[in-house]
C-alpha cells in the first residue's frame, strides 16, 4: 500500500518535470512559428531547411558507425533467425514441391494452400481452436475483472492475495499441464472424479487413455478451458490491478455522493476507464489462445486426443503435425510447403481477428 | 498498417510506463533521503525515538478518525447499520477472494500431495488430503529414471538459460542504446519494422530456422539452443523506453566533461537502468526454463533435451500403469527453481510482467 501512495505523490512531481521540459522546448517551436508568420520567400525557407538538414546529417555521420557497432550483434541474429525465416516461409508456401533436404524449390503454385484449405483435419483444428478461444478468453477476462475489483476494495491482505493470484505465472506451463492431467485423471480415484462420486455421478473420462473408452468432446474442452483460465488469470489480474489503481478516486467519490449503486459504478466508471487495459488484454489473450498448443499437448499427450485420434488438435498442432512428418519420415521432405501454408493461413486469421477487434474497440475505448 | 496499429497500442501502454519509470527513479532518489533520516535517528536517544514513534501513531489514529468523520450519520443507529452493511459486504468480498485463492492453489497442493504418496495410497478411494506416511521415494525414482537424465536436463537448461541471458542482455542493451541515444538515418523506420515482427507468430519461423540450423550442422548442439534466442525485440523495446527517460542533461554533461558515448553508456545509462536490466535478466531466464517447441525441434537425442521437453518424454502419460506420483515428484522438482526465483525477485518479476505481457 505504501508504495502505491509514494507513486501517487510522485506523479505530480514528475508531471511538473514534464511541464518544465515542455517549457524548455517551447521557444524552439515559437521560432518555427514566427518563421511561418514572417512569410519568408519559398527559397529562403528551403535554404534554411537544407541547412538544418545538413547539420543533422553531420550528427548522423558522427554517430552511424557507433550505431553500426551497437546494432550489429542483435541485427545479425534477427536477420538470420527472424527476417530470413519470415521471407523464406512465405516463399516456400508457394512452392509445393520444396524439398528441405536438398533445398530445391519445385514448381510455383497454390497447391499447398488448396491442400490445406480442403483438409478436413485443418478445419477441425480451426474449429477446436475457435471453440477454445470463444470459451476461455471472455470467461477469464470476466473472472479476472471480478477478482481485481474485489482485490481493489480491500486493504488487509491485499498483497498476500496478489502474490497468490500471481503464482500460476511463475510455473512451467508443461509441468502444470501434467498436474491438471493428474487432477482430471480418468480413473475413479482422480480428484475431480472423486468429487463427482461424492454427489453420486459417474466418473468421466477427462484426459489420458483408457481401454475401450474415448474422451467426450465437452469433457476435453472443459479441462482445456479450466487450465487456460487458471494459467492466464495471473497476468490479467496484474495488468487490471495496475490499471484500476490508476483511476482517479474522484470519480468514485462523485458516485458515492450521488449514492450510485455498485453495479452501475462498475459498468459506468470502472469498465470504461479500464477499457484500454481490457482491449490490450483481449488482444494479447486472443493471440495467445489462437496459438495454444503446448497446453493441449501436456494435457492429452503428443497425439492431442485419444491415441492417434487428434480429437483436440489445434491450429498450431496441425502445423507441427506436418512439420514433424517432415523431420521423421523419408517421404515428408516435401511436406514443409504445406506446413508453411498452414502457418500463413493461421497468421492471416489472427491478423484479421486482431484488426476487427481493434476496429470494434476504437469505437468504445475511452482514453 | 498493422505495424502502425501495433505501435499505437504499444505507445498507448508506454505512456503510463514512462510515468511509472520516472516515479521509480524518483522513489529511488527519495530512498537516499530515507537513509539520511535513518542516520539522524541513530543519533537520537532511545527516549526521543520512543516519543517520535508515539507521535507517529497518534497522527495515524487522527488520520483514521478523520477519514471516518467524512461520513455523516443522523444518529447512532444509522451509523451502526452502515457499519454492519459494510462488514457484511467485506465478508462477501473476502469469501470470494479466499475461494478464488484456494482454487488457484489447489494444483500446487495436489502436486506436492500426490508426489509424497505411495502407489497404494494414490489409488485409494476416498483420496487422502494429507499423505498418511509421506515417502520421498518418488523423488529418488524421478531422479534416477533412465540413469538420471532429469538431472542432466536441469543442468542443460541452466547452462542454456544463463548463456542465452548473457547474450541477449549484451545484444539488447547495445541495440536499445543505439535506438534511444544515437542519431542515425532510418532509426525510427528500423525500429517500427522490428516492432512489426513482434506480431508474427514464432511458429512461422521455427520451420525455416530448423532447416537453417540443420544445414549448419547444429542439431543436438548447445549453440542451436542459445543463439536464436540471443536477442529479443521486446527486451530491446523495453530497455529503449527506460534509456529514453534518462534526462538529456546527463548526456550533455557527460559530453562536456569529455566522455565518450560508450563511457556514458557504461557509467550512466546502465547503472540508472539497473532495475530494468534485472527484469530483463529474470524474464529471459524464465523464458528459457519454459521453452518447449524450439528445444524439442532441435534436440532430438536423449542427451541434449531441455527440462520441459525432457519432463514430457521421461514421464509421459502413456507409460502404462499409473505413475502419477513419480510424475508429480518430477513436476515439483521442475517447479521449485521458478518458485524460488519468484520468492527472491518478486518485485522485479511482477513489475516486469505488468509492463510486458509475454510468457516464455
Amino acid at each position: 500500500m505504501e508504495e502505491v501512495k509514494v507513486v501517487n505523490e510522485n506523479e505530480n512531481v514528475s508531471t511538473d518535470i514534464f511541464a518544465s521540459a515542455v517549457n524548455l522546448t517551447s521557444p524552439v517551436q515559437e521560432v518555427v512559428e514566427t518563421d511561418k508568420k514572417e512569410k519568408l520567400s519559398y527559397f529562403a525557407r528551403k535554404r534554411k531547411e537544407k541547412k538544418a538538414e545538413q547539420a543533422q546529417m553531420l550528427e548522423w555521420k558522427k554517430d552511424w558507425w557507433k550505431a553500426l557497432i551497437c546494432l550489429a550483434p542483435a541485427m545479425i541474429i534477427l536477420a538470420v533467425f527472424t527476417f530470413w525465416p519470415i521471407i523464406k516461409t512465405f516463399v516456400i508456401s508457394f512452392f509445393p514441391d520444396y524439398n528441405y533436404l536438398t533445398d530445391e524449390f519445385g514448381g510455383f503454385g497454390f497447391e499447398s494452400y488448396s491442400k490445406v484449405l480442403t483438409d478436413a483435419t485443418f478445419w477441425r483444428a480451426m474449429l477446436n481452436t475457435v471453440i477454445m478461444v470463444v470459451v476461455s478468453v471472455p470467461l477469464s477476462i470476466i473472472i479476472a475483472l471480478l477478482i481485481t475489483v474485489a482485490l481493489n476494495s480491500i486493504k488487509k491482505l491485499q498483497g498476500v492475495f496478489q502474490v497468490i493470484f500471481f503464482l500460476p505465472y511463475v510455473t512451467n506451463g508443461m509441468a502444470f499441464g501434467l498436474v491438471f492431467a493428474t487432477i482430471f485423471s480418468p480413473m475413479d480415484y482422480g480428484l475431480v472424479n472423486q468429487l463427482i462420486g461424492l454427489f453420486g455421478g459417474d466418473p468421466v473420462h477427462w484426459t489420458g487413455t483408457l481401454v475401450g473408452s474415448t474422451i467426450p468432446y465437452w469433457a476435453g474442452i472443459f479441462v482445456i478451458t479450466i487450465y487456460a483460465i487458471w494459467n492466464g488469470l495471473a497476468f490479467k489480474i496484474l495488468v487490471f490491478l495496475s490499471g484500476i489503481q490508476g483511476i482517479d478516486k474522484q470519480y468514485y467519490q462523485a458516485a458515492q455522493v450521488d449514492s450510485t449503486p455498485k453495479y452501475r459504478v462498475f459498468t459506468k466508471i470502472t469498465v470504461p476507464l479500464l477499457s484500454p487495459m481490457i482491449m490490450y488484454i483481449t488482444i494479447t489473450s486472443l493471440m495467445g489462445a489462437f496459438k495454444s498448443y503446448s497446453s493441449v499437448v501436456s494435457l492429452f499427450g503428443e497425439s492431442m486426443g485419444n491415441g492417434q485420434d487428434e480429437t483436440f488438435i489445434t491450429a498450431v498442432g496441425y502445423i507441427y503435425k506436418y512439420f514433424n512428418n517432415v523431420t521423421s519420415s523419408s517421404r515428408g521432405a516435401t511436406l514443409l510447403s504445406q506446413a508453411s501454408a498452414a502457418a500463413l493461413v493461421l497468421f492471416v486469421f489472427i491478423l484479421l481477428i486482431t484488426m476487427v477487434q481493434m476496429w470494434a474497440n476504437s469505437k468504445k475505448v475511452h482514453y | 498498417m498493422d505495424s502502425e496499429l501495433l505501435t499505437n497500442t504499444i505507445n498507448s501502454n508506454t505512456s503510463s510506463i514512462d510515468l511509472a519509470n520516472v516515479t521509480n527513479l524518483m522513489s529511488e532518489a527519495s530512498h537516499s533521503d530515507v537513509s539520511v533520516e535513518e542516520n539522524i535517528s541513530k543519533v537520537l536517544t532511545k527516549e526521543e525515538r520512543k516519543e517520535r514513534r508515539a507521535q507517529a501513531r497518534e497522527q495515524k489514529k487522527k488520520a483514521a478518525l478523520q477519514s471516518k468523520q467524512e461520513l455523516y450519520f443522523e444518529n447512532d443507529a444509522q451509523a451502526k447499520r452502515y457499519q454492519r452493511a459494510r462488514h457484511v459486504k467485506l465478508g462477501f468480498i473476502y469469501a470470494f477472494l479466499v475461494l478464488c485463492a484456494l482454487l488457484t492453489l489447489i494444483p500446487f497442493y495436489w502436486m506436492i500431495n500426490t508426489s509424497l504418496k505411495t502407489y497404494d495410497e494414490l489409488i485409494r478411494i476416498p483420496a487422502t488430503f494429507f499423505p498418511e506416511n509421506p515417502v520421498f521415494e518418488n523423488y529418488v525414482t524421478a531422479f534416477t529414471t533412465e540413469n538420471g537424465l532429469l538431472l542432466r536436463y536441469i543442468g542443460n537448461t541452466l547452462l542454456v538459460a544463463v548463456l542465452t541471458m548473457l547474450l541477449s542482455v549484451v545484444t539488447t542493451t547495445l541495440a536499445a542504446f543505439a535506438f534511444a541515444r544515437l542519431e542515425f538515418k532510418g532509426r525510427e523506420l528500423l525500429f517500427s519494422l522490428l516492432l512489426a515482427t513482434m506480431m508474427i507468430p514464432g511458429e512461422m519461423m521455427i520451420m525455416t530456422n530448423f532447416t537453417t540450423v540443420a544445414s549448419l550442422g547444429g542439431l543436438d548442439s548447445y549453440w542451436a539452443l542459445i543463439i536464436p534466442f540471443g536477442t529479443s525485440v521486446f527486451y530491446m523495446f523495453f530497455l529503449r523506453q527506460n534509456f529514453k527517460q534518462i534526462p538529456n542533461e546527463l548526456y550533455y554533461a557527460a559530453k562536456v566533461d569529455g566522455n565518450s558515448d560508450f563511457k556514458y553508456f557504461f557509467r550512466v545509462m546502465i547503472p540508472i537502468a539497473r532495475p530494468a536490466l534485472i527484469t530483463v535478466i529474470i524474464l529471459s531466464m524464465i523464458g528459457s526454463w519454459n521453452a518447449y517447441l524450439w528445444p524439442r525441434t532441435v534436440s532430438q537425442g536423449d542427451e541434449m533435451k531441455l527440462i520441459t521437453d525432457g519432463l514430457l518424454s521421461l514421464f509421459s502419460t502413456d507409460m502404462g500403469g499409473d505413475t502419477s506420483n513419480i510424475r508429480m515428484a518430477a513436476t515439483t522438482i521442475v517447479s521449485i527453481p521458478l518458485l524460488l526465483a519468484f520468492a527472491f525477485f518478486k518485485k522485479y518479476i511482477m513489475r516486469g510482467v505488468s509492463r510486458s505481457g509475454i510468457k516464455g
